[in-house]
């Protein structure tokens, strides 16, 4: 298990070295001077200057480099060029949308995915499961954020049970308070979710068909456990390894989809940050806020592989 | 019976294969007729005709500039196709390259394919376009090359895992005895074996890249105007919402419909060229 462990753990911190490096010659070494991006080609030579030195391009770029991974490390981020404060706390507030955001959205995806997989599983070619393949079919073609936009529609425009977007806050301080923030993310999360889910249906079906064909199912049923005592038992936890693994691989597509989602509704997370950071030319925070949803997706990897070892045994043998 | 004459009849008679096959050929239809015709120039703005309702003159309408939606839809799909073919192009080329390279060669080559794959992986289409938009400026090609980027891995452990499996049967190790070398291997044996299976994964991919596409300019961050997009025929209409909830579901309805085409293809395709996967599913 530890040797397992450690070439996990290495090739976890490897990853993430090299995304680092990678997030940093992009934005920083090409194409030329970073202060020339961020100004535009009328910036004045003096404004230039400035900003370079602010930026500390008179420095190398491996000591760059060194100073911005260190400064990750610990929390101390440069500012923003167009916010004049530290990305960190930029992203810190955005976070408190994001966050809950891709949480309820996950959330709602296992659930529907979960409920309609087994369903359909346990139905197998009879009109239950025809109906939810169809459906899944259906979902994955639907882009969330055409499905975001006709939620807007019938909800916000037809029904006016919710407005088109925004976010209150948090706390009654801010104008909003726990319920109405939730509220404002319930449509972003169903957006977000229902693609998701569709896939992850699909997914739970077959594996639980899959692991129903096994003969320890069988066996299971011929000591007279009950069909759905077997399918508790025994038929889930097996078909969850590969469930686990796709959940893994969907959580960079609700990053992404997040963003997405975000700009649909106008909801001030990471999404509208990164998008107004473009606008703005704000290279600094499109490289800290891209660095960190690529270290999103690493370490979600890696916890995938750590859990999906511990439900496979055989995993963790073949590689120890 | 010749066997492309037995894939035929099979595939006449499988029913998410000919409604994907449908899709997809309308898909293509509209991309070629918009080369030749559309019913007008897809970005001259008639503001006196702005928000039309359908008619014979405007069949779909028009958008708040007066433009046609029916010749701006038409047109946009010329952009599907252009970036699904680019997109999947890239992955096919480079993932497949890499992916034989890795069953052919195993040991740390092998190992170094699948690390670099894992770590593209880092990287979905989204941020590689964020980052690729916030340096050179948002446009197609920024978008085809994000795109594109995400597809080589995808491409290169499909290839990897079902050239592993060519690598291991007698054929090949008559082939080896001998004296053939791995190239030579690869395109005799591996290429042709596997092929099917790149086929399938080139459908869905496809359908992925219209998606990805869609989102990029709805974001700015894919096709500019003047030239039309689906993705951002969606985001022109957000700001109508009010006055004309229509303009929001015509390209939407576009975009599912070619996704919708192409995975319903892909899985038929997976159908027919394994019917072993297509009794255990």
């Amino acid at each position: 298990m530890s040797v397992f462990l450690f070439k996990r753990l290495f090739t976890f911190l490897a990853t993430l070295a090299v995304a680092s490096l990678l997030v940093f010659s992009v934005l920083e070494l090409l194409p030329g001077n970073v202060a020339q991006v961020m100004l535009g080609e009328t910036a004045t030579p003096e404004a230039l200057a400035a900003l370079e030195k602010k930026l500390g391009l008179d420095q190398p770029a491996p000591a760059r480099y060194g100073h911005w991974v260190g400064g990750l490390l610990r929390g101390h981020t440069a500012n923003s060029f167009s916010y004049d404060t530290p990305t960190a706390e930029l992203i810190t507030e955005r976070l408190r949308v994001t966050v809950p955001l891709a949480a309820l959205a996950m959330g709602l995806t296992t659930v529907l995915a979960l409920l309609l997989g087994i369903y359909a599983a346990s139905r197998h070619n009879q009109v239950g499961d025809v109906g939810v393949m169809a459906l899944s079919q259906v979902g994955i073609a639907i882009p969330s954020f055409w499905f975001a936009i006709l939620l807007i529609l019938l909800f916000a425009v037809k029904l006016q049970w919710v407005s088109a977007g925004g976010f209150p806050g948090w706390t009654e301080d801010e104008g909003g308070g726990a319920w109405a923030g939730l509220k404002s993310l319930l449509l972003p999360a169903i957006a977000l979710a229902l693609v998701q889910a569709a896939i992850l249906a699909r997914v739970t079906r077959s594996a639980v068909l899959e692991v129903m064909r096994e003969d320890f199912v069988r066996t299971a049923r011929a000591k007279g456990l009950t069909r759905r005592q077997t399918l508790w038992r025994h038929v889930l936890r097996n078909a969850m390894i590969p469930v686990l693994t796709i959940m893994g691989l969907q959580f960079a597509n609700l990053i992404t989809g997040t963003i997405v989602v975000e700009n649909v509704f106008v909801l001030p997370g990471i999404g509208r940050l990164v998008f107004q950071a473009i606008a703005n030319r704000d290279l600094v925070v499109v490289r800290d806020v891209v660095m960190l949803l690529v270290a999103v997706v690493v370490v979600v990897n890696f916890v995938v592989d750590v859990l999906y070892a511990l439900v496979d045994p055989r995993l963790k043998a073949s590689d120890a | 019976m010749s066997p492309a004459a037995g894939f035929a009849g099979r595939a006449r008679r499988h029913p998410s294969f000919v409604a994907g096959a449908v899709l997809s050929a309308l898909l293509v239809l509209a991309a070629l007729l918009s080369l030749v015709w559309a019913p007008y120039p897809p970005a001259e703005i008639d503001i006196p005709n702005k928000l039309a309702a359908p008619s014979a003159a405007h069949w779909l309408g028009t958008d708040s500039l007066g433009r046609d939606i029916a010749s701006q839809l038409l047109v946009g799909a010329q952009n599907s196709i252009v970036v699904g073919v680019i997109a999947v192009g890239i992955g096919l080329a480079l993932g497949v390259l890499l992916g034989c390279l890795a069953a052919a060669r195993r040991g740390w080559v092998e190992e170094a394919v699948m690390r670099a794959s894992d770590f593209t992986f880092a990287f979905p289409a989204l941020l590689s376009a964020i980052m690729l938009g916030a340096i050179y400026g948002p446009g197609l090609l920024t978008g085809i090359l994000a795109i594109g980027i995400f597809n080589i891995p995808v491409f290169a452990r499909i290839t990897r895992g079902a050239a592993n499996a060519v690598w291991a049967r007698e054929y090949v190790l008559a082939s080896r005895a001998a004296g053939f070398g791995p190239w030579r291997i690869t395109l005799d044996h591996v290429l042709p074996n596997i092929a099917s299976v790149l086929i399938v994964q080139a459908t869905i991919s496809f359908a992925t890249a219209i998606l990805a596409e869609a989102a990029l300019s709805y974001l700015g961050l894919g096709t500019q105007p003047p030239q039309p997009s689906w993705g951002r025929m969606l985001n022109e209409a957000q700001t109508m919402l009010f006055q004309a909830p229509l303009l929001a579901v015509y390209p939407g309805v576009a975009i599912a419909l070619s996704v919708l085409g192409l995975n319903l293809m892909g899985d038929g395709l997976r159908d027919l060229l394994d019917p072993r996967l297509a009794r255990r599913r």
